[in-house]
């Protein structure tokens, strides 16, 4: 259970049956009035923004989010399975839950799957994950045209920018944070 | 002109303190640590166990005027429990000054004389406030307002249907405010409701209104003064009221400051004042957090 005074950026509580993440807040109290906690928060399911006015006295329960290492298994459709691997439990997400996590999943990586309650709502990914470039144009050496860098796509599908001297095969490592080439990994 | 914050902050209080003693004001120190604050409803002190830090030194600094002084400063730490925001810090700094034999009127010619000699001692080359984009210039004439014409105006609604409807805060800080920040120049609010009062004198012949009003700077809230209330049967009902309230919401009752009680009669006609001095130093710098303005956050400690 939390109070208004618990309220933060980054506080994630249940609203409604629905977790949120409370992404702006702020204190106002006009002199001798009493205090307003403005909140801005995103349904953490379905990422609509909702703004809600608390005072003080106000409570709220915590949204009972549990994350859990899993694998990630095959995709079918716009259905993406992970498993357990200690129970071999596996659990199922649609496409638009991952969001741009989709980018990046490779089958056998593992990643925390987010639950809420018995429902996946999401998925932390590695900071930076090795993928293959698949497909990229060659690199023209002497190239003085100045681009520094070119359009890759990645055994995924995903298509980012990599430096010119990048060639189909490679193994190049990506931050999934910006989805951003990192470097290249050698050998 | 100011190599930071810190700078200019500092030579802010070093204007203040030369525009009181200017005028003939006793600057003075009275104690952080004490027995019981004043009991308002929404104002929580911090306990420093059997005592409590002051949120204001309003209680120790009336008892000095009950003494015979006449005119007081003093620039002093204050604290309320839970209170951090853009504009907020639990722990803060604040100026007050008293004028016995005196009323809220002389305070708001006061406010209108220091804004200006701070502007023009502290920001030479451009002596105007600012916040959130919006210039406040202090030289040209200043605005007054009472509440309830402002609730009227920019809400189109009654400042005591509010009160009633528990929407006060919300109408003031997301309506009437953000119409405030429209003024390039400083604007009271006056005649505050009674219910608004828990230490000012009500208006004589009208006594639904207090004689306590609140300045602004770009619709950020400076100042609260007020006329003193001296009745000190009338003061210990309103305290007991403030205590009763907080029982309603479940919060706890506070001690009342007895010794301040006793000598409350002794007071003359007075005024009093308090003005957030972070605040004042956020407007001279134009920045629109407090944080901006002081040497450390809580959350940097």
């Amino acid at each position: 259970m939390y109070t208004v005074a618990d309220l933060k950026k980054g506080l994630k509580i249940t609203l409604d049956g629905d977790p949120y993440l409370v992404v702006a807040f702020d204190f106002v109290k006009p002199g001798k009035g009493q205090a307003l906690y403005r909140t801005k928060m995103r349904n953490m399911i379905n990422g609509t923004l909702l703004d809600r006015t608390y005072r003080s006295g106000e409570t709220f329960d915590s949204a009972n989010l549990e994350e859990r290492q899993m694998e990630y298994l095959y995709k079918e459709g716009t259905h993406y399975t992970f498993m357990d691997q200690a129970t071999y439990e596996q659990v199922v997400m649609e496409e638009a839950t991952l969001g741009d996590a989709k980018n990046f999943l490779l089958e056998n990586l593992k990643v925390d799957v987010m639950l809420f309650g018995e429902k996946p709502i999401g998925v932390s990914l590695p900071n930076f994950v090795n993928l293959r470039v698949s497909e990229t144009e060659q690199w023209a050496k002497g190239d003085t045209s100045g681009n520094d860098s070119k359009p890759a796509t990645v055994e995924t599908g995903y298509v980012l920018r990599v430096p010119p001297f990048i060639e189909a095969g490679e193994l190049i490592v990506i931050d999934t944070r910006n989805g951003e080439y990192s470097t290249r990994v050698k050998g | 002109m100011y190599r930071d914050a810190l700078w200019l902050r500092a030579h802010i209080v070093r204007a203040i303190r030369s525009f009181f003693w200017d005028r003939g004001f006793l600057e003075v120190e009275t104690p952080l640590l004490i027995p019981a604050n004043a009991p308002e409803e929404y104002i929580n002190p911090i306990s420093a166990l059997p005592w409590q830090l002051q949120t204001s030194p309003e209680l120790c600094m009336k008892r000095l005027i009950c003494r015979g002084h006449k005119q007081l400063f003093q620039i002093s730490h204050c604290w309320r429990a839970e209170e951090r925001g853009v504009s907020h810090l639990s722990e803060f700094t604040m100026l007050e000054w008293y004028r016995a034999d005196s009323d809220y009127l002389a305070l708001m010619k006061d406010c209108e004389d220091l804004l200006r000699h701070v502007a023009a001692t502290c920001l030479v080359e451009s002596p105007v406030f600012s916040y959130k984009a919006n210039k406040i210039d202090p030289f040209s004439p200043w605005l007054k307002i009472s509440v309830q014409e402002a609730f009227l105006k920019f809400s189109n609604t009654c400042v005591w249907d509010c009160l009633n409807r528990g929407v006060y805060e919300d109408i003031l800080t997301e309506i009437v405010e953000p119409k405030l920040a429209s003024f390039s120049v400083p604007i009271f609010l006056t005649d505050y409701p009674a219910e608004l009062a828990a230490l000012s004198r009500l208006k004589p012949g009208q006594t639904e209104l207090a004689e306590r009003f609140e300045l602004y700077l770009g619709g950020l809230e400076l100042a609260n003064g007020f006329s003193e209330l001296n009745d000190p049967a009338e003061q210990r009902l309103r305290f007991e009221t403030a205590n009763r309230l907080r029982i309603r919401d479940s919060r706890c009752p506070l001690p009342l400051p007895e010794r301040f009680l006793s000598e409350l009669g002794a007071m003359p006609p007075s005024a009093g004042i308090a003005m957030g001095v972070d605040r004042l130093v956020m407007l001279a710098a134009g920045k629109d957090a407090i944080d901006g303005v002081v040497a450390f956050t809580p959350e940097q400690l």
